[in-house]
């Protein structure tokens, strides 16, 4: 009983940090290491430490199985939608010069800044997803399928 | 001769890698065990393909004021996405490999084999 | 050769299956049949615009996209030329017919709350098939490689038996293996050339055709090549793959699967390597005409000894691959020919033979050659098309298998080795052996007494049809062969236009 205090007061400090680390990650990816798989990766990551330290189904109700599916094909969908985007605005796909910003430089930024939000999202979504499915299993927990 | 070895230690190192990683497969019958082997055989490869990548003299391929040379970005940026293509493929064969422990209660391929042998097999 | 048109239809055939199956789950929320009529839409949508695409190839010679508007040899580009644009017409025609096909097949095979996963994944195959043979970027290749891999081991796992399990883990061990040679292949061309881009690499590796990094990286791309082209002996996930897997899911494995890793075969011996390197430099083409050889009869004579339907049809499968790497690897223009006409070809015949087998399964639930005697009088009209494709594949003139092998033997005439010949005649009267056993049960012998009690009739239309147009195609192609024939020809001149 005791240890669990400990580790329950750390985790509950710790994952808005770690969040806002991930956070940092994949905002950075252009000027420092990261990016948003690695982002992604850290923020799915601060969602398992919870699962793993609260239990499962504490877990499962912070990110519901709605939620990550939607947000797994929604990030998706924020990568095809800017590429889509430059596409329409007359130039090739993912030409972020075609972007209405004030110069192809600025444009670029905002464009992968984008697009790795994309990323980040659908990363992250899967990994708590991948947790939580895997493991119910044997848990006696309640499975999507069956 | 020790150009030959020093000198491309990192071929060497890569190599010796993916053989561990190789024989992982081949030669252990449970199933977790073989898709660690695959991972360790992926993992030699992107060693390989940062290793070339290197530059004499370069830094990190980070923008830097006091750079002078960098290290070559496209390898890095092909592994990542190969490292992301890793990762998928484990979590399918960890998904398959929890189904397959439910469905036929053991993971060792060698009980599997004789399981599926068994006029069994069909949906329960 | 006119300089080649920039055009968007290439990405299209990309963008619009990738975002379509990421949407499909959230379609699938709002009205659970959306799922199927978003694949069937998008495959249909697709088909257009390949068709469109390969007219604009033929008048243009090339087409090409560039992302992000990147030139070359810096960006990623997909190009088309005469080769792939048969293959992306072959590819998406295909998954039109199987979507049509899995409407009711898989509401028979897959639990319902399965199905928006199903389509997904199916959309996710379809659109790394389609991605594999437009790009013109070799790391671009290994990506889609893996997506349509990924995706296709995921179909298979949803199979009804376990084995299903085993044969989708197989597969994916092996396929795993095969697409990190790949990958380590894409390395040392890197290494050694600086550039991903096949038509950059086509100009600036002749000089180094003596590397032995060059030599390595050939060697690790056919290695790895092979296994996802289930050439004989690495063939050995297919038959428990093509086996347990959904039916429509073989069906669509069957004809595109190593389809489309032929055409990256081709590709990266014809056209990234040139055929010189391929005769002169290290006999690979001697190699691979052993290989061929070897999986025509082993493939052949495996399949006589098989029980079950569909294994007997993969074991067929790993002997047709080998006709297609024996036309290639002849390296002359109606080799190259047969081999290309025989990838749509065997697409179309394997096609319906694997939707007939869908279709009895669905009916009647047999799953074994020997459950077909007497399947004639219930189920005549899918029994027909199967018929139809079962003396296509053996080689019946007026059928496209006979297509297929006079272009073959031509092929081996022209090139000098008549013991290929040989090897073509023998494996018909193999195939012959095996087939005419399965068309004399289904039409001359009774039925067993489960297969007596089920009521004669045919599957539902959405199953029925794609079926009948499958073999339809098998015959309309196999005496009006022009149209096939001459696009085959014109891309057989662009890989080995230079020898012979």
């Amino acid at each position: 009983m005791g240890e669990n205090i400990i580790r329950r007061t750390i985790t509950r400090l710790m994952v808005p940090f770690i969040q806002l680390f991930a956070l940092y990650v994949i905002v950075h990816g252009d000027s420092g290491p990261g990016g948003g798989f690695q982002g992604g990766v850290i923020l799915g990551a601060s969602f398992i430490l919870y699962a793993i330290v609260f239990g499962s189904e504490a877990g499962r109700r912070r990110v519901p199985a709605p939620v990550t599916d939607v947000l797994s094909s929604v990030g998706v969908l924020i990568y095809a939608g800017i590429g889509l985007l430059c596409l329409l605005l007359g130039s090739a796909f993912l030409d972020y010069r075609a972007l209405p910003f004030k110069d192809p430089h600025l444009a670029g930024h905002y464009g992968i800044f984008g697009i790795e939000i994309g990323v980040g999202l659908t990363v992250a979504a899967v990994m708590v997803t991948i947790f939580f499915e895997t493991a119910h299993r044997g848990e006696g927990g309640e499975t999507r399928d069956g | 001769m020790d150009e030959l070895i020093l000198g491309k230690y990192n071929y060497w190192v890569y190599v010796a890698l993916m053989m561990i990683g190789f024989y992982a497969v081949i030669a252990k019958p449970n199933l977790i065990k073989k898709i660690i082997g695959v991972n360790i055989f992926q993992t030699a490869v992107f060693l390989f393909y940062i290793s070339i990548g290197k530059v004499e003299g370069g830094t990190a391929p980070i923008v830097w004021d006091q750079a002078v040379h960098y290290d070559n970005p496209i390898p890095h940026v092909l592994i990542l996405t190969a490292i992301v293509v890793s990762v998928s493929t484990t979590a399918v064969a960890f998904a398959l490999i929890i189904k397959i422990k439910e469905r036929f209660g053991t993971i060792e391929e060698d009980q599997i084999r004789d399981l599926r042998r068994t006029p069994t097999g069909e949906e329960t | 050769m006119n300089e080649p048109q920039l055009t968007p239809l290439p990405l299209l055939l990309v963008f619009i299956p990738l975002a379509s199956a990421v949407m499909t789950p959230l379609l699938a929320r709002i009205h659970r049949s959306l799922a199927a009529l978003t694949a069937q839409v998008v495959t249909a949508v697709s088909f257009v615009l390949a068709c469109v695409l390969l007219d604009r190839v033929a008048e243009v010679g090339r087409v090409v996209y560039w992302l992000g508007n990147w030139e070359p040899p810096f960006g990623i580009e997909y190009s088309v030329d005469m080769l792939n644009g048969i293959v992306l017409v072959l590819v998406s025609f295909i998954g039109v017919v199987v979507s049509v096909f899995a409407r009711e097949s898989v509401a028979s095979e897959i639990d319902e709350e399965k199905h928006p996963f199903f389509y997904a994944m199916f959309l996710l195959l379809f659109t790394g098939s389609m991605g594999i043979v437009v790009t013109g970027d070799i790391f671009n290749l290994y990506v889609f490689v893996e997506i349509s891999s990924l995706s296709g081991y995921t179909l298979i796992a949803m199979g009804r038996n376990r084995e299903a399990l085993t044969a989708s883990y197989n597969y994916l061990i092996l396929g795993t293996i095969g697409a990190t040679f790949i990958l380590l292949g894409i390395g040392h061309l890197y290494m050694m050339t600086g550039t991903l881009n096949m038509a950059d690499l086509a100009k600036l590796l002749p000089p180094l055709y003596k590397s032995r990094v060059i030599l390595t990286a050939f060697a690790l791309f056919t290695v790895g090549l092979s296994i996802k082209l289930a050439l004989f002996p690495l063939h050995v996930w297919m038959p428990n793959a093509y086996t347990h897997a959904p039916s429509a899911v073989s069906s669509l494995l069957a004809a595109t699967g190593t389809k489309v890793a032929a055409y990256v075969l081709l590709r990266v011996m014809f056209t990234v390597f040139h055929p010189n390197f391929d005769l002169n430099v290290i006999p690979v083409t001697r190699i691979l005409l052993v290989l061929a050889s070897i999986a025509i009869l082993a493939g052949s004579m495996l399949a006589i000894a098989q029980t079950n339907l569909k294994r007997m049809l993969a074991y067929s499968s790993v002997g047709q691959i080998g006709y297609i790497v024996l036309g290639a690897m002849l390296v002359n223009r109606t080799g190259m020919t047969g081999a290309l006409v025989h990838i749509v070809n065997h697409a179309l015949m394997k096609g319906t033979l694997f939707l007939a087998a869908g279709a009895i399964v669905y009916k009647t639930g047999v799953e074994t050659v020997e459950g077909l005697k007497g399947m004639g009088r219930k189920m005549p009209v899918t029994m027909a098309a199967f018929t139809v494709a079962a003396l296509s594949m053996v080689g019946v003139p007026l059928t496209v298998g006979f297509v297929s092998k006079w272009y073959l033997a031509l092929g081996a005439l022209d090139a000098g080795m008549w013991y290929l010949l040989v090897v073509i005649l023998a494996s018909s009267g193999l195939n012959a052996i095996y087939f005419w056993r399965v068309v004399d049960w289904i039409y001359f012998a009774r039925p067993s007494k489960e297969l007596e009690s089920v009521p004669a009739g045919e599957v539902p239309w959405s199953m029925l049809v794609p079926t009948i147009v499958t073999a339809g195609l098998c015959i309309l192609l196999g005496v009006q062969a022009d149209l096939p024939v001459s696009l085959a020809e014109q891309a057989a001149g662009l890989l080995v236009g230079g020898a012979h």
